[in-house]
């Protein structure tokens, strides 16, 4: 027998042997099958930032045709539903302050004389800005609304005879929903999750149990030790990838425009970052209580700097500094583009490149330790 | 790597481990022989465990180094590996695995050819009687068969050295007398046995022991050659307050030393002490007695007797 079909060899006995234990337990399976498209669920139903049939409570001071129409442009889009109507402000405040409604709007007495006079009656909108997401969006819906109402009405003589007429079309998820652009994001915070949950304990498992020291006495190497655990938690990523990307797009309806191909190559980037750090992770926790603490402080950073939930445009700078050497960000943006834009990896070069070395930094990092920590 | 026959089998050359400022083990020299049943003995904490350990490979020396069939574990452990195996006190199973598996496993781990296995497996189950549980997990196996288990894993690739710690730790004394039946089976078909252990009474089955203390080497020989060298002669007091006794001996010019044995009491005497010295203490302290007679001094005698010397040094 050679050298190298002994190294493989010992490999295959630990990757069949990993293998087994992590379709035995009930528990990991779970874990494995189940809990991603729970949280595909969550996050595609729950976590909802679309603006659609917001509580607006109304405060009608003319009662004029004019202004019932203006009520009616509201909620023909479907974006606005009237919860209440009062003639005096304090309904509205009350409104707002109980959570009964998240716009108000206050139609001034004379709205329909001013307007048809050709002067420029002030509505007035009030926004809950304690939902400040859905606040904003719905606080743009309105102002356009109300505008484009008071442009189509507004008398001869003032009507802006040659304005601008600004038509605003969001491209690759043009009806903005949240579920579009949440979905493909929900893909990278489960595989950073999974792979870095799975590798970790299944080294600081082996710690705890004591069997690691009994595989460090057998010919098995640091190296191969790395590869037959790191091997079947890269497969189960990419398992889970096609399970969230099958239900995103059967059951999300989420277009996927751009090669699989593309998918899988940044899949194995990122989970080779991820289980850098899951590894690095093991080399310092004696329990599994310990890498599960250390995980936890490691992913929610992670997740926050990623642009999963808030976008990093709109972070200080130092922050979106960070996110630079966050590869969740970069798996995310790739996902994105690829799910929504059809993008290329010519066209995606940064995020590849940047995942590519991070992935192999991290990767490179982690293994120098585990020699080290192990060996 | 084939060592002659007279060549021993492990060398330890001043190995000294140190773990910051405490020194687990110091400057440990001795040579175990091909074929040889080896004991380390010594109470907790006196660096069984690390120099198992370190002869293994599996935590570096400080200084000093060990040679296993003339090779060296410090610079060279991956040589040394494929003919060692270390059974660790706590030896880890994987519990979600069963018999069989967890066997296969350390089989395919160690590369032990196919048409070999059926063979060996049943020659483990033919001691460790584990058979009828091949398709058990082995989380549910009993302290003493999860011990012969982790045997059975041990042995599957045919060490000719075997590392074992307090391997007989927490198990019942049937099992235990399997485990040692075990061991000298194997030395018999010439695998080297180094085994740790607290318990002197399995120390005694021993071809040689090593007795360690705080790191040190106390004494090293045949069980035999230790307590035939075992200075003075020995009594065993047998009385209802053995510690009245002791504590009316301790300081009689006829008495090295008196310990507590279980509800008797060993004194030893010292160089011009006779028993009847002894009697007549005790009755002029009305302590009755039930009978004083000279003994053999047993490893543990030895081993207390070693302890309280190095320490007055």
């Amino acid at each position: 027998m050679t050298d190298r079909s002994r190294r493989w060899g010992r490999v295959g006995a630990l990757l069949r042997k990993e293998w087994r234990q992590l379709f035995r337990d009930p528990k990991t399976k779970r874990i494995i099958f189940v809990s991603p498209i729970i949280q595909l669920l969550l996050f595609g139903y729950a976590v909802n930032t679309d603006v659609h049939r917001v509580a607006t409570w109304v405060v009608d001071h003319e009662g004029s045709a004019t202004s019932r129409a203006l009520q009616d442009a509201l909620t023909a889009g479907g974006y606005f539903r009237i919860v209440g109507r009062s003639d005096r402000p304090a309904d509205l405040a009350r409104a707002l302050d109980r959570g009964d409604a998240v716009i108000g709007i206050e139609i001034p007495p004379a709205f329909g004389g001013d307007l048809a006079a050709g002067r420029s009656p002030a509505v007035q909108v009030l926004v809950d800005g304690t939902n400040s997401n859905t606040g904003t969006v719905a606080q743009g819906y309105v102002t356009r609304i109300v505008q484009r109402f008071g442009t189509e009405r507004a008398a001869g003589p003032n009507r802006p005879a040659a304005g601008v007429d600004l038509v605003a079309r969001a491209w690759y998820n043009p009806g903005l929903t949240s579920l579009v652009y949440n979905v493909p994001a929900v893909l990278g915070a489960l595989v950073f999750m999974m792979s870095l949950l799975l590798i970790g304990l299944a080294v600081v498992r082996e710690r705890e149990l004591g069997t690691l020291e009994q595989l460090l006495v057998s010919p098995l190497t640091p190296g191969e030790l790395m590869l037959g655990k790191t091997l079947p938690v890269a497969a189960v990523a990419l398992i889970d990838l096609v399970l969230v990307a099958t239900v995103a797009i059967l059951w999300f309806e989420v277009p996927f425009r751009g090669s699989p191909v593309a998918l899988v190559l940044a899949t194995l980037l990122f989970a080779l970052a991820a289980l850098g750090m899951g590894l690095l992770i093991s080399t310092v926790s004696r329990t599994q209580q310990e890498a599960f603490m250390a995980m936890f402080l490691l992913i929610l950073p992670a997740l926050i700097l990623s642009g999963f939930m808030y976008p990093i445009h709109t972070m200080p700078e130092a922050f979106q500094a960070l996110t630079l050497v966050n590869p969740v960000r970069w798996y995310i943006e790739i996902v994105r583009a690829l799910f929504l834009k059809g993008a290329t990896v010519a066209e995606l070069w940064r995020p590849y490149l940047a995942l590519t070395l991070m992935g192999i930094g991290v990767f490179a990092v982690a293994t120098w330790r585990f020699r080290r920590a192990v060996g | 790597m084939n060592p002659t026959a007279g060549d021993p089998v492990v060398v330890l050359e001043g190995l000294t481990r140190r773990f910051g400022t405490a020194v687990a083990v110091a400057d440990l020299s001795f040579a175990v022989e091909r074929a040889e049943l080896f004991g380390i003995v010594g109470p907790d904490g006196a660096g069984k465990t690390t120099t198992l350990r370190l002869l293994a490979g599996v935590l570096p020396p400080t200084s000093g180094d060990a040679r296993l069939f003339g090779i060296s574990v410090a610079r060279e452990p991956e040589r040394v590996k494929p003919q060692l195996a270390y059974m660790a006190q706590r030896f880890g199973l994987y519990e979600d695995l069963t018999v069989a598996e967890n066997i296969h496993f350390y089989a395919d781990l160690y590369r032990v050819p196919r048409r070999e296995r059926a063979d060996r497996i049943e020659r483990l189950h033919a001691f460790s009687r584990l058979g009828e549980f091949s398709d058990r997990l082995a989380g549910a196996l009993s302290g003493g068969m999860k011990q012969k288990l982790a045997l059975s894993c041990a042995l599957v690739h045919r060490p000719a050295l075997l590392l074992l710690d307090e391997p007989t730790f927490g198990v019942d004394p049937i099992s235990r007398r399997d485990l040692w039946l075990i061991l000298h089976e194997m030395v018999a078909e010439g695998v080297t046995i180094v085994v740790s252990t607290s318990y002197l009474d399995e120390a005694e089955r021993c071809d040689r022991v090593v007795l360690l203390d705080r790191g040190r080497v106390l004494a090293f020989d045949r069980p035999a050659a230790l307590q035939a060298a075992f200075p003075g002669r020995l009594l065993s007091v047998a009385t209802a307050e053995p510690r009245d006794a002791r504590d009316r001996l301790r300081d009689h010019p006829a008495v090295a030393r008196a310990t507590l044995f279980g509800r008797n009491l060993h004194v030893q005497l010292a160089p011009g002490g006779s028993p009847e010295a002894v009697a007549a203490a005790l009755a002029a302290a009305a302590i009755p007695t039930e009978g004083i007679v000279a003994i053999e001094p047993s490893l543990e005698d030895v081993f207390i007797d070693r302890v309280a010397g190095s320490a007055v040094s």
